[in-house]
């Protein structure tokens, strides 16, 4: 029995000590050294402040910020519990909550993005046609030419990468932000 | 559908195939013993356990030695689970699982099935993420493997008996192929966007005046291991969906290639150590063939939409996106699903309770194949060599000749074998289903009521006996009953699984190989790909039929007459 469990244990011990403990600790150095900013999680600073990381969606409701995509990660955008609806095709439930949304988004028919919720409840980004049909509303809140605030939203509006992969998409809390910037 | 979705689709399987074919190679130099650049660390190993490396062991010997070790890892692991409120690197201070749930974890993360019936970020510590959860990552990937070796030896050999050294086998995966692509492939995560540090959640003040705490964690070196072991386990409790654990598309494009390379790398391992090319290449071509139909029919399940949230004034242009990220397109979601199912991964970047019913009957039906296309890392290669027994045993029946595969006579006690092992899923699978569908206590976890709720059921018990490991969303999962027969599922998937089959390659490594002749089936080419094919399909699938009408066919039609639940 000794002849099985010797090898056995040390073979754990051993290895917990390589892939649990040395190397993601040299992989947690070389990463703070070589990409300190993606390995602290994206973090965007204003003013010395933490305003929340790049790729994490944040809750909006003030008519002078674009929205974010329905999230049911806690109360809306709770980063600490994220979480999907996990309503199904058929669910009653889901059906009324879009069937809200929806008749609170004005014209119809309405981008799948702007009434429903994303996996993770985090979803930072928002479809160019979701975006652009929020520009009225912003450009009458903070007074200001639609042009202006359709001119940022272009500026803002990523391509898929290398021109190839995922989706064209924007960024809510980077638009925000820059709503913010515009004097 | 557009065809810039299927470019995308196209572009990362070219990737998976172009890379699987060189690594294939080098783990069969690796199984040969012909890679030794750390031989001072291998030795080091082998000093400690007492170990030669060059000792042959017959089937019982290596299965006993592999049961041995997952034991200990499962020992540890648990009791890691269980103590650590007291243990460092806690920032958040988490206290010890509960005894069922740290059994629950602790069994799914040795047994490559990586179901998780709680949160990362709400639960478990920075310590158990590294030195307890990403360790039997590691190790339940190089279990699977050297298994697959070692029933590659069974074929490759003329009567011998024995398959190899366990210990070396183990040793040598994980230093050689695993370690080196863990690290390479997580730095690469982190240079997108994936948080690798140990510094506390940080409390952020938002936009509009709001607090948000974001969690963060040494993720990125676990999240590459995930993939490349197939494990699928994530650090955070929405999986690959987390903006921090699928920051962007191309995030999502590397973590499927590496949920599927080594798969399908193995099968040109075989056919290197079988010295039959054509062979691992049929193999291949087969589970290829699988990925991309399935991968289809996601899609356009998908980019479809529903019915229903049409008539609610939806615009069905961007498909069904309850449940899917902006980031990744559909067309990645799709590719992702087809492979993290197809190969017992289990990570998702996508929520399958909230697919249209036939989109998500498709992961499903998938695992319940057998978890062969291209299968978990070792455990998809030796999982297609048994239907690849019983394809020849068919073909056998049909022209009244004694079956041989790769030279080998498949006999009456390895066709007994291979049938216990895969009547290992069907059993499992639906009769804790059916046992839980009448017991209140079990029933109480489900979200939905109407097919979607028995789908929810039939799917925890699919994912864990396949050891996938990838939820079907709304199942209430942390309670004692499914804790425990979950567990159980995942053990017997696993292990009651595995033990035919190292029989199965100890009697056929003991005998010899018969030389081809005129009246052999030739075990490559469009003729064999077909037979194996229609073999999983029936014997793999046509007993899971009844239960797929009755959850995801029924909702279909439930959905298109318009009826809510």
């Amino acid at each position: 029995m000794t002849g099985i469990l010797r090898p056995a244990a040390t073979t754990v011990v051993l290895f917990t000590a390589l892939l649990g403990l040395a190397a993601p600790a040299a992989m947690t150095g070389i990463a703070g050294a070589v990409f300190p900013a993606q390995a602290g999680g994206s973090l965007l600073v204003r003013d010395g402040q933490v305003i929340g990381s790049e790729l994490i969606g944040q809750a909006f409701a003030d008519a002078r910020y674009f929205h974010p995509r329905p999230s049911a990660a806690g109360s809306g955008y709770d980063a600490s519990a994220a979480a999907a609806s996990q309503q199904g095709p058929t669910s009653a439930k889901l059906a009324d909550a879009v069937r809200e949304r929806v008749a609170a988004a004005g014209l119809q028919p309405v981008p799948a993005d702007a009434v429903t919720a994303s996996g993770s409840g985090l979803d930072p980004h928002i479809s160019p046609e979701n975006a652009a049909r929020q520009v009225p509303r912003i450009a009458a809140a903070r007074n200001l030419p639609e042009a202006r605030v359709l001119g940022l939203l272009q500026e803002h509006t990523e391509g898929r990468e290398f021109g190839l992969l995922g989706e064209p998409r924007v960024n809510v809390l980077r638009l925000n932000m820059a709503l913010d910037a515009l004097r | 559908m557009t065809l810039n979705g299927w470019a995308q689709i196209t572009l990362v399987l070219a990737a998976i195939i172009a890379a699987a074919i060189p690594l294939g190679r080098y783990i069969a130099a690796l199984a040969e013993g012909r890679v030794r650049w750390l031989r001072p660390v291998e030795a080091l190993f082998y000093r400690a356990g007492g170990i030669d490396p060059t000792a042959e062991q017959g089937w019982r010997a290596y299965a006993v030695a592999m049961l041995a070790v997952n034991a200990m890892g499962f020992l540890l692991l648990y009791l890691i689970l269980r103590l650590q409120g007291a243990l460092p690197l806690n920032p958040r201070g988490f206290e010890g699982l509960s005894p069922w749930l740290a059994f629950n974890t602790a069994v799914s993360f040795v047994a490559n099935t990586n179901w998780q019936a709680y949160s990362g970020e709400a639960a478990i510590s920075y310590f158990s993420q590294m030195a307890g959860l990403a360790v039997q990552n590691f190790l339940s990937a190089s279990t699977g493997i050297a298994l697959a070796l070692a029933v590659s030896r069974a074929f490759a050999r003329g009567s011998v008996g024995s398959l190899g050294n366990f210990w070396a086998d183990f040793v040598r995966i994980t230093l050689y192929v695993l370690l080196p692509l863990a690290l390479v492939v997580g730095l690469v995560f982190v240079a997108l966007g994936i948080p690798q540090t140990f510094a506390d959640y940080v409390t952020a003040t938002t936009l509009e005046g709001g607090e948000q705490l974001i969690p963060l964690g040494p993720a990125a070196f676990q999240i590459a291991i995930k993939h490349l072991g197939t494990n699928g386990g994530g650090f955070f409790g929405v999986n690959s969906l987390h903006p921090f654990e699928g920051p962007g598309a191309l995030v999502t494009g590397i973590q499927i290639w590496a949920q599927a390379v080594i798969p399908f790398a193995l099968c040109v391992t075989f056919g290197h150590l079988v010295r039959d090319a054509r062979q691992g290449r049929t193999l291949l071509l087969v589970m290829l063939g699988f990925v991309v139909a399935a991968t289809a029919a996601i899609y356009a399940a998908e980019a479809a939409g529903t019915p229903i949230m049409a008539s609610l004034g939806v615009d069905l242009a961007q498909g069904n996106m309850e449940g899917k990220e902006v980031r990744f397109g559909l067309a990645l979601a799709a590719l992702f699903t087809a492979t993290t199912t197809g190969a017992s991964c289990g990570a998702v970047n996508a929520m399958f309770s909230s697919f249209t019913p036939l989109g998500g009957m498709v992961p499903l039906f998938l695992i319940q194949l057998g978890e062969v296309l291209p299968g978990g890392v070792g455990s998809g290669l030796y999982g297609i060599l048994i239907f690849a027994l019983l394809a020849v045993f068919v073909a056998g029946l049909m022209v009244g000749r004694t079956p041989e595969y790769l030279g080998k006579k498949v006999q009456a006690r390895e066709i007994k074998l291979a049938m216990l092992a895969v009547l290992v899923l069907p059993a499992t699978i639906l009769g804790f289903t059916a046992v839980s569908m009448v017991l209140p206590m079990a029933t109480a976890s489900l979200a939905h009521a109407g097919p979607h709720g028995l789908t929810e059921m039939l799917y925890a018990y699919t994912s864990a006996a396949g050891n996938n490991g990838s939820a079907f969303g709304g199942l209430t999962a942390d309670t004692p009953w499914l804790n425990t027969t979950l567990g159980i599922a995942m053990l017997l998937g696993r292990f009651a699984y595995v033990v035919p089959v190292m029989a199965i390659a100890g009697s056929l490594a003991g005998k010899v190989k018969t030389p081809e002749g005129s009246g052999t089936l030739p075990t490559h080419g469009p003729l064999f790909a077909g037979l194996l094919a229609g073999v999983i399909l029936i014997l793999g699938g046509l007993q899971f039929l009844p239960s797929l009408a009755l959850g995801p066919l029924a909702e279909h039609f439930v959905m298109l007459a318009g009826k809510t639940f």
